[in-house]
């Protein structure tokens, strides 16, 4: 089994649940880049992965105070480092 | 007259202050983008009439979906004399940044920290005097729904209105400053004013969420809370329905008859038999009404809808669809016609166009009344709610199915994206607030709809004069006779035809024009349909009741959302469709196999 190493880049949606993560940075298009940011996706935020739902569905993430529901196609375009 | 403008990302609680202010009974719930138009109300504040106007929530002023386009445009076209812009106290780090965006527009503002109840109790701290100091914006801590800090606040918005409002650049987006800026800026602001506990505690949310959204279990436990709903509108609705009915059966022969007497029989048979028959029974509905939308309330005002929409998600990903479609579909259970407004969140058209063409087959409240009393009549108490139940899951069927079907013509990128809100309970009084404006809606469409489609049906079931009433010889009897051959093959008998046309116009018609058919309300009305019908025939008639086009408001806003006549053509096109095909399916292998 491969072993993640701390600090190296990956991307939000590689991340299991109950780990954390920086966010190093985030390729998504001009609507969704402005949606992202809003719900508080930032460089240098700290993330949390707290589940995903069965199937390859949608993945709960916490930053902050907030819980966000974003599917595994969003979350791949969130560059991160574990913490 | 001056106008105060509520500003805010979506689920901040603007319209639990709306409400607060002007007592209005703006629908409230614990979901981004239950408010997805204007609302407007008149309140006397600080000596003088202002107008407040409930705004959808906004996560930025870049915003491309049609809720957000609501907002751009009313800033563009009526500059607010003041903004009373209302952030979520819990989130202010990030919420922080649609503020600083306002600000540059020179609007008058003062700001609300809604929700401080939440804020001290997941111990978050914010200093208001520093963060007014910062940011050179008056600021109040409030609780919109507990009432905590409001008067300090009205009387904050009172001395903010005093003042002239600065003016609103032309074009809003050019003025948008850099985000980098608004980043360094966001971070002085919090620096020294806000507290945010390195780990909130393990709450309730967490733990609750950990059963609810459970890799295995989360989708029986939310199949087994609607399977219990129903239970419950059966085992407290259909008693109170029976003693309403009783009641007007009883005042119809204390009172109604004798004060009529002195009319001539023609005109007291179309009072007695076709107004007051047809109303009174669908007025027996209005108790199953307000408890299936304290029900409704409930499950809003939890929260609950975002966890559907994880929950269910990957299934409707299958469909061309998302997670936020699904909520739409549950939203239609209480309504169709706020279930297709809510679609404004989504800022793909051919996604919000699949979704408008599904959320028509959401068993709303007014079928409800149908299936409520037809399979009281033809069930056994026992097996009634699991009819109900099976009616509900025909309707995510239809759904489904068409969804499947015509997908390919609506393709969609739309990222999913949705917040996740904490747990909450609504108060007693949004609850009531709630079952009151749905009463009040209940009659609004009952004085509209009704009254004239009974009259109509009882007009239709006795002209010409000649004819005995109902019989094939009336004008009812004859429309009935010219659709028989379409509707025999599906069970479905001329007089239920007659209330399906009817039916059309509003749902809450079926069983008044029924009750005008047969000359007979409530119970009685019930025992002719037992007679008259076997369970084959009536299931047949409930989905046909249940997937045809639900009504002429669901149409006329199809027509508005869509802006397209010939979507809305085929979305009433392809529902008759879908229902005679599955009435017919049903009704013919039903018999086949010996029923």
């Amino acid at each position: 089994m491969k072993t993640a190493h701390p600090h190296t880049a990956t991307t939000l949606s590689s991340l299991h649940p109950g780990e954390t993560a920086t966010i190093a940075s985030i390729h998504a298009e001009e609507a969704l880049h402005q949606r992202l940011l809003a719900m508080g996706f930032r460089t240098g935020k700290k993330v949390e992965l707290i589940r995903r739902a069965r199937f390859s569905g949608p993945l709960q993430v916490r930053i902050g105070t907030t819980d966000i529901l974003l599917r595994k196609a969003e979350a791949e375009k969130i560059t991160v480092h574990r913490t | 007259m001056k106008k105060i403008a509520l500003l805010g990302m979506p689920n901040t609680g603007k319209s639990t202050l709306f409400n607060r202010m002007t007592g209005a009974a703006a629908r409230v719930g614990n979901w981004p983008g239950i408010t997805v138009e204007l609302l407007s109300g008149k309140i006397l504040l600080g000596g003088d009439m202002v107008e407040i106007v409930d705004l959808p929530g906004i996560y930025d002023l870049h915003g491309f979906s049609d809720d957000e386009q609501v907002v751009r445009h009313f800033l563009r076209d009526n500059v607010p004399d003041l903004a009373l812009v209302v952030l979520n106290a819990t989130q202010i780090e990030r919420q922080l940044s649609l503020l600083l965006q306002l600000k540059q527009l020179n609007l008058n503002m003062v700001v609300l920290l809604n929700m401080a109840d939440e804020a001290r109790k997941f111990g978050i701290t914010v200093d208001t005097g520093k963060m007014t100091e910062a940011l050179g914006i008056p600021i109040f801590l409030l609780s919109a729904k507990y009432g905590t800090g409001y008067n300090e606040s009205m009387q904050a918005a009172a001395r903010a209105l005093r003042y002239t409002t600065p003016g609103l650049a032309e074009n809003l987006r050019d003025q948008l400053k850099q985000d980098g800026q608004i980043e360094t800026e966001m971070a002085r602001v919090l620096q020294h004013s806000v507290q945010v506990p390195a780990r909130l505690p393990d709450n309730l949310t967490n733990q609750l969420d950990h059963l609810m959204l459970h890799p295995w279990l989360g989708l029986p436990i939310f199949f087994g809370i609607m399977y219990l709903l129903f239970q419950a509108i059966f085992f407290f609705g259909q008693p109170l329905q029976t003693g309403v009915n009783a009641l007007f059966g009883w005042l119809r022969e204390a009172a109604i008859v004798p004060l009529l007497a002195f009319l001539p029989a023609m005109l007291q048979g179309l009072l007695l038999d076709g107004v007051y028959n047809g109303v009174a029974t669908v007025a027996a509905f209005v108790p199953l009404i307000v408890l299936f939308f304290l029900f409704m309330a409930i499950v809003e005002d939890t929260g609950y809808l975002s966890r559907a929409a994880f929950l269910m998600d990957v299934l409707m990903a299958k469909m061309g669809l998302d997670g936020r479609s699904f909520v739409m579909l549950l939203m239609g259970f209480g309504c169709n016609v706020p279930a297709l407004m809510g679609t404004r969140v989504m800022r793909s058209r051919p996604l919000r166009l699949l979704s408008m063409l599904v959320v028509p087959f959401s068993l709303c409240s007014a079928r409800l009344q149908v299936f409520v009393f037809v399979t009281a009549a033809l069930f056994s108490p026992k097996a009634a709610p699991l009819v109900l139940f099976s009616l509900y899951l025909f309707s995510f069927a239809s759904a489904i199915l068409t969804a499947l079907l015509f997908k390919r013509y609506f393709p969609s990128s739309e990222p999913f994206l949705l917040e996740l809100p904490p747990y909450r309970f609504p108060t007693l009084r949004q609850m009531m607030l709630r079952g009151w404006h749905e009463v009040q809606h209940f009659l609004r469409r009952a004085t509209l709809f009704i009254v004239a489609g009974v009259v109509l049906v009882w007009l239709l079931t006795h002209l010409p004069p000649s004819a005995a009433p109902a019989s094939a010889d009336t004008l009812a009897g004859i429309i009935g006779g010219w659709l028989h051959p379409l509707f025999e093959p599906v069970g479905i008998t001329p007089e239920l035809t007659i209330a399906l046309i009817f039916g059309f116009v509003a749902k809450e018609i079926v069983i008044g024009s029924l009750a005008v058919i047969y000359g007979l309300g409530g119970e009685a009305l019930s025992g002719a349909l037992a007679q008259q019908l076997d369970w084959v025939q009536a299931y047949s008639f409930m989905l046909f009741t249940l997937i045809y086009t639900p009504c002429l408001s669901t149409i006329a806003t199809l027509r508005s959302e869509s802006k397209n006549a010939g979507f809305t053509l085929f979305a009433i096109a392809w529902s008759l469709v879908l229902a005679w095909m599955a009435s017919l399916a049903f009704y013919q292998t039903a018999r086949a196999l010996g029923y």
